[in-house]
């Protein structure tokens, strides 16, 4: 994906200032930076989930496949191609199974098989599959908190999208499911591409290839993990990744 | 001097309480003087045989028959018309001045004394269209007269659903539509069912609106455009005009027990479709 000059206002308040910034395909993209930096606009831009909250407009260019999103008429299909996993589990209050199925399920009827195959592979590729597969009838809300996102992450991948953002999508979770999630993210970059906003720097350092550094709705820099932590070109994220503010 | 935190929440519990238990202990008063005094007087034959000698004898089959088509006129008018105008104002349209007026206008409407709406049905229904005294009128009357409690309840219902409901269902490729009807209606049922249930027992026990609009024949309807009296006010003109004291009672507790075993079976079905959802 390539992002020219995005800028994201809310009302007379911008929230990203002129980005410009490539995803790579099959990469992790780390976005980093303190609250209100513009990383949850960022995601809400690219797959125009931006365009559900009266107030917001966006200027500047994004493209999928050298295509432009604001010119993509079915944005229901953009938001197929381009799935989000947000902060919080949100499992719907349905049957596991159920909400695996949600998504696939909007745009045509599965037959049984085709159904008990999208339900196993987006299980499985979650990292889920062997905790739920004798009970993928019960209730999503039964499951543990990392149980519950890492079925979000299944939900969004059976809708077969190309890119996954994700919400700073660890934030509620213990440092085991965080580590079953990282783990899925690890697998999940060979066929998809990842972008993957978070307020916990070392997971950007653990899990991106490449790593965004925004403030104030600017970006700072972006360059490879290892430089961002190592040896930033800009002080202010040296400043940040060391925790000396954020 | 102050009184010591531990006092005062001793006595702030035992007021609730009080409170809370005066309320209860009416309610069931009231309930159990009914039904004592009239199921004495329900029999079978009570509940099959025709309204003979204007209510002083036989039973009340014509005003049973007559309750329950009135009542499933109105509620199929009101529940889905009411529902998908609450769809519409919480889903499809921004908050502004005119959702602001139009909720003030439901909200007063929703206060109106059900008379009005007698009145209203009589001029509309029975004389400007013709219909005359009949189940249809009343029907349609009390459709009316419940439209705005079903809006209102449904779509405070439709706005307790959590954003993120919607943000999700949207995230996944879902449009509005969708949205609405596999997101959000099924969190949102049964909130909606509570506004359909007051609905019908708003109509169930209306006497006004139905005296106005549908008469009181006591012969047993035989079509949507006959005249007929409900359980309510066959009571009301028991009672009224004196005609039979123990009758009027049998009537009412007849009366309380539909109104009981409509909430029973509304909320059981409910419950059925949400654990067949897995959705608790």
């Amino acid at each position: 994906m390539e992002i020219r000059d995005l800028w994201v206002r809310y009302g007379s308040s911008a929230a990203l200032r002129g980005i410009s910034l490539d995803v790579l395909e099959n990469e992790i993209l780390g976005v980093i930076g303190p609250s209100n930096s513009g990383k949850s606009s960022l995601l809400l831009a690219l797959n125009r989930m931006v365009d559900r909250i009266p107030g917001a407009s966006v200027e500047g260019r994004i493209l999928l496949d050298r295509q432009d999103v604001a010119a993509i008429a079915d944005v229901q299909d953009l938001r197929r191609r381009i799935g989000i996993v947000y902060a919080l589990p949100i499992p719907l209050p349905m049957s596991i199974r159920d909400n695996v199925l949600f998504g696939a399920r909007l745009k045509r009827r599965l037959d049984r098989q085709e159904a008990q195959a999208v339900v196993e592979g987006s299980l499985r590729a979650a990292f889920l599959w062997d905790e739920v597969k004798d009970r993928l009838d019960l209730s999503a809300l039964r499951l543990s908190g990392g149980q519950q996102q890492r079925l979000c992450i299944a939900r969004t991948l059976a809708v077969r999208p190309e890119v996954i953002l994700f919400d700073e999508p660890c934030s509620g979770l213990d440092p085991i499911s965080t580590a079953k999630v990282e783990e899925a993210m690890g697998e999940l970059k060979s066929r998809h591409t990842l972008v993957l906003v978070t307020n916990n720097t070392k997971q950007a350092a653990r899990v991106a290839d490449r790593t965004a550094f925004l403030l104030m709705g600017e970006l700072l820099e972006v360059d490879r993990t290892e430089k961002i932590f190592t040896n930033p070109s800009d002080p202010r994220t040296e400043d940040f990744v060391t925790g000396r503010f954020g | 001097m102050r009184i010591a935190p531990t006092l005062t929440e001793k006595i702030a519990k035992g007021m609730l309480m009080l409170a809370c238990a005066s309320a209860v202990a009416s309610l069931l008063f009231v309930i159990v003087f009914i039904l004592a005094g009239g199921f004495r007087h329900v029999s079978w034959g009570f509940l099959t045989q025709p309204i003979l000698d204007m209510g002083r004898s036989g039973g009340i089959a014509p005003a049973i028959v007559g309750t329950f088509l009135m009542v499933f006129v109105a509620l199929g008018i009101a529940a889905p018309l009411g529902v998908a105008s609450a769809i519409y104002l919480a889903e499809y349209t921004l908050e502004g001045r005119a959702t602001q007026a139009i909720r003030f206008g439901i909200n007063c409407l929703a206060g109106v004394p059900s008379i009005i709406f007698g009145l209203f049905g009589f001029i509309l229904f029975v004389v400007m269209l013709g219909l005359s005294w009949s189940i249809l009128s009343g029907g349609l009357s009390l459709a009316a007269m419940i439209l705005p409690t079903i809006i209102r309840t449904a779509e405070e219902a439709l706005r307790s659903v959590p954003a993120q409901y919607r943000d999700v269902a949207a995230s996944l490729g879902a449009t509005r539509w969708q949205v609405v009807t596999r997101s959000v209606l099924p969190y949102a049922l049964p909130g909606i069912l509570t506004g359909v249930i007051l609905g019908i027992g708003r109509s169930i026990e209306e006497t006004a609106v139905v005296i106005f609009t549908a008469g009181s024949a006591v012969q047993m309807p035989r079509s949507l455009l006959d005249s007929a009296r409900t359980m309510a006010v066959h009571f009301y003109i028991l009672a009224r005009e004196g005609i039979s004291t123990e009758k009027a009672y049998a009537t009412a507790a007849v009366l309380i027990l539909t109104i009981l075993v409509i909430n029973i079976l509304a909320y059981t079905l409910m419950h059925r479709v949400l654990r067949g959802r897995r959705a608790v």
